[in-house]
């Protein structure tokens, strides 16, 4: 059974660059634009790992863990925010909303895979 | 790689975007709309460009955005106070930030020295809260900032090339050893979804682990507390595994959890090892891993294109739901293929209709009634495809707040470009050609049209000139004006000039019109000093040039010491028209029916001739210049009961055209006759009719220049002889 992973960000690059990583680690990846459309994608797909933007339109990132983590099914799946903020009083609040951590752009695929590895419980090798 | 390369593409497609969504914002903020919306909106465009910028490595502009985005931050957040310098400053910036992308678009160098002044003022405005009054940058701060924007490395892969070479020569050290982890986590590890039974799954997988729980920090159970964590584990672990990837383990859980690592002495072990990670990475994938990878991406890319599929679908769910459409992005050259083969089809119905036509109703009825079908649908087909290809002519417009930005700079001016109807819808093949030619005609009204802003406030005028771009559908047609408050052009001067030129011998007769048009003649410009904005006059004849080339008209009218006004006017799209079929001898011509404002039967007694030979024809009192164009297109009409076709112009108002008959109304696929042939005045392109015949497309505006002089009407007897000349009331007309 392939692990699905959700991811939000209202960049289009971003979805599609973080989506071919995960594809290619062998992740069915399920995209949103922003944190509305990650709640409702986040409902039908049920993913095993969420990784989401901070600044985004509609809703942004930590209005998504909040909402997320409010759900039932919401609160044992693992969330990393992806952002280029580096603020520490953001994310102390996207901690207080309940993100599982913390990663900043530019990400490097490899890294961002081992992590995300370990979070969904996927060995390899 | 490749697939790089085709993020960079849509990463760079996005940054355009974003650079106009930032461009709006910012001017929002300029003109005193600097409410949270905008400031918001600007910060997150500015956000998502350093955000992909940083995917691709390009340090030099993260750093850049990283500024500016501080900037907006501050500004956000009342920190600061938004001047007018500020503003200007912010705008300046995102002209910047347009420039890394296009130099990193374009792989250029140069990016760790662009921007430097631009990046110090903003520096001064997060250092000190204000902008540097004046806009010269302080030089000193700059010299620091060059060495922050190294050049960038080729991609993230090699940006962490370092990190990731120090790791190895860990890995290739390290040996099996214990490592005791002290882990104590804090009530929200579990909110956070972090599971401390995973966390030891995941270290048994680098080696032997013993877990064991330090009972005496657990309180007896009547000074419990819900809200707190008791439980903290000691872990031994035996493993060979990089400090790295253990302690990855906890990268998340140690934000939420004290965590501390010891490593044990290490034992003499002669084979190093690799990391789990390692191995993986550098072994030799099997035959079935390979083919077990294939398959699994294959799956993917599958699953990936239903998913844009559902996207689609989602988008007329969500449409109802009132939330933002999702958007596909579609390369233009499908498109145009798509456009292309509707015209093809569009043909073929015309051919069947009219094959169909000779076939009687009572035999062959479901046959003509499935054939009127078919036009109706294919016409529907062709508008949403055509659709497709429609855009709002913002994109085009706001690129022109740069220019004039640049220009108040490079001119010493102070003007201000205002924009109407930028939402205004016109076919992408029209959008590209928009460009040229506003950017001259701004050039123009910002060089030789608005005054200096001494010039200004001498004839009383606000200091800040303005310049208001506008678009507007008309009929069918795109209408842009360019309106500037300069001062107007001198009439008196390039009549003076037009003859001195030898355009024109000292006393000719021209009307203010025509004397305003003579900017659009081949080698005429009056700026005193030719600078290197307006250029050579080489500007004005090539945009009229070019305008009508693409079915367009461009005329000018100004108001000494009003200002000028420049009016285009295009076909909203270069693919399709409405045409009249008419005859003209034994041709057939199509004319737009856009023009077309009426056609009746020609009577004798309505045509008059004016003294200089041209004539006119009575319509209900008012008179209008006949043409005849069996004469204009050497076709000579047969018939002596011609029709006449009342055509609008643009700068001849309302002109008759002689045919010999009208055959009917049609959709006209239109074919460039340049591309195929050569350009010919008087004919704007071609198209192949219902039976397999190539019609010539007339370009009335054209037509009714060319036929200005008296001999146009020439030789036509149809009525020459018997009209009485009504001089006097042709006259008063």
């Amino acid at each position: 059974m392939r692990k699905k992973i959700l991811a939000i960000d209202d960049m289009k690059t971003l979805r599609d660059l973080l989506g071919k990583v995960l594809k290619n680690a062998g992740y069915d990846v399920v995209e949103a634009v922003d944190g509305v459309d990650g709640l409702e994608k986040f409902d039908q797909s049920a993913p095993d790992l969420v990784i989401t933007d901070l600044n985004m339109p509609n809703m942004d990132g930590i209005g998504f863990v909040t909402g997320a983590r409010g759900k039932e099914n919401g609160k044992t799946v693992p969330i990393l925010v992806l952002t280029t903020e580096t603020n520490e009083a953001l994310k102390q609040r996207a901690k207080q909303a309940g993100a599982t951590g913390w990663l900043t752009k530019p990400f490097n695929p490899a890294r961002l895979t081992k992590l995300v590895d370990q979070l969904t419980g996927t060995r390899r090798g | 790689m490749d697939e790089l390369e085709e993020f960079r593409t849509i990463f760079f497609q996005e940054c355009n975007e974003l650079l106009g969504a930032l461009e709006e914002a910012l001017s929002e903020i300029e003109s005193g709309h600097a409410d949270s919306d905008n400031i918001n909106a600007a910060f997150r465009a500015i956000h998502s460009i350093k955000g992909g910028a940083g995917a691709f490595g390009f340090d030099g502009m993260v750093s850049f955005c990283h500024n500016l985005e501080s900037v907006l931050d501050k500004l956000r957040n009342d920190q600061i106070v938004l001047s007018h310098d500020l503003a200007r400053l912010l705008l300046r910036s995102k002209d910047i930030v347009a420039d890394l992308v296009d130099a990193a678009q374009s792989d250029r160098g140069g990016l760790e020295n662009m921007g430097t002044d631009v990046l110090a003022e903003l520096k001064h405005v997060l250092d000190h809260g204000e902008a540097p009054s004046g806009s010269v940058a302080p030089a000193a701060p700059a010299p620091a900032l060059v060495v922050e924007q190294a050049p960038a490395p080729k991609s993230d892969d090699a940006q962490n090339a370092v990190e990731e070479n120090d790791e190895e020569e860990e890995e290739e050290t390290a040996s099996e050893r214990e490592v005791i982890i002290h882990f104590k986590p804090e009530p929200d590890l579990i909110r956070a979804a972090i599971d401390p039974l995973k966390l030891f799954r995941d270290l048994q997988a680098l080696g032997c682990v013993n877990v064991s729980l330090e009972k005496e920090s657990i309180p007896s159970l009547d000074s419990y507390k819900t809200d707190k964590c008791y439980a903290e584990w000691k872990v031994s672990l035996f493993t060979a595994a990089s400090n790295e990837d253990i302690e990855d383990i906890f990268f998340f859980a140690k934000e939420y959890a004290s965590v501390t690592f010891e490593y044990c002495a290490i034992e003499e072990c002669s084979t190093p090892v690799q990391s789990a990670e390692g191995a993986q990475s550098k072994a030799p994938a099997s035959v079935e891993q390979k083919v077990e990878a294939a398959v699994s991406k294959a799956s993917a890319d599958i699953k990936a294109e239903s998913g844009k599929e559902a996207d689609v679908v989602a988008e007329g769910a969500a449409g109802k739901g009132g939330k933002a459409p999702i958007t596909l992005r579609v390369d233009l050259g499908r498109i145009d293929r798509l456009v292309n083969m509707v015209g093809e089809t569009v043909i073929t119905q015309s051919v069947l209709a009219q094959q169909a036509s000779a076939l009687s109703p009572e035999h062959h009825g479901g046959l003509l009634h499935a054939i009127e079908a078919l036009s109706r649908q294919t016409r529907e087909l062709q508008e949403s495809v055509m659709s497709i290809r429609a855009q709002p002519v913002k994109n085009v417009f706001q690129r022109m707040n740069r220019l004039v930005r640049e220009l108040n700079g490079a001119l010493g001016k102070d003007v201000k470009l205002v924009l109407h109807g930028e939402q205004t819808e016109v076919d992408t093949t029209v959008i590209e050609e928009l460009s040229d030619p506003l950017v001259h005609m701004i050039r123009n009204s910002m060089d030789h049209g608005i005054e200096g802003p001494a010039e200004r406030e001498a004839a009383g005028k606000p200091r800040e000139g303005s310049i208001k771009l506008s678009a507007d559908h008309r009929s069918s047609r795109i209408v842009i004006t360019i309106t500037d408050d300069g001062r107007g052009i001198n009439r008196e001067k390039v009549f003076e000039k037009a003859v001195e030129r030898g355009l024109f011998p000292a006393d000719a007769k021209l009307t203010p019109e025509e004397i305003e048009n003579i900017i659009f003649m081949p080698g005429f410009s009056t700026a005193d000093a030719i600078s290197n904005v307006s250029g050579r006059g080489v500007g004005m004849d090539v945009v009229r040039r070019n305008i009508q080339a693409l079915g367009g008209r461009v005329f000018i009218s100004s108001t000494p010491g009003k200002g000028t006004v420049f009016t285009m006017t295009l076909p909203l799209t270069l693919a399709v028209l409405d045409g009249m079929v008419i005859k003209v001898g034994k041709e057939n011509f199509i004319i737009p029916i856009t023009s077309i404002i009426e056609a009746s039967r020609t009577d004798s007694h309505q045509i008059s001739i004016m003294p200089n030979g041209t004539r006119v024809i009575n319509m209900r009192g008012e008179y209008v210049r006949l043409i005849n164009l069996g004469n204009a297109l050497g076709e000579p009409l047969c018939e002596k009961n011609c029709q006449v076709l009342i055509v609008e112009t643009e700068a001849y108002g309302q002109v008759g055209m002689l045919v010999d008959d009208l055959i009917g109304q049609q959709q006209i696929v239109i074919k460039s006759l340049e591309t195929n042939y050569k350009r010919v005045d008087g004919i704007s392109g071609a198209t192949i009719l219902g039976d397999g015949k190539v019609a010539l497309i007339l370009d009335v505006d054209t037509l009714a220049q060319m036929n200005l002089g008296s001999n146009s009407y020439g030789a036509f007897n149809g009525f020459s002889e018997t009209v009485p000349a009504e001089d006097d009331s042709a006259e008063a007309a």
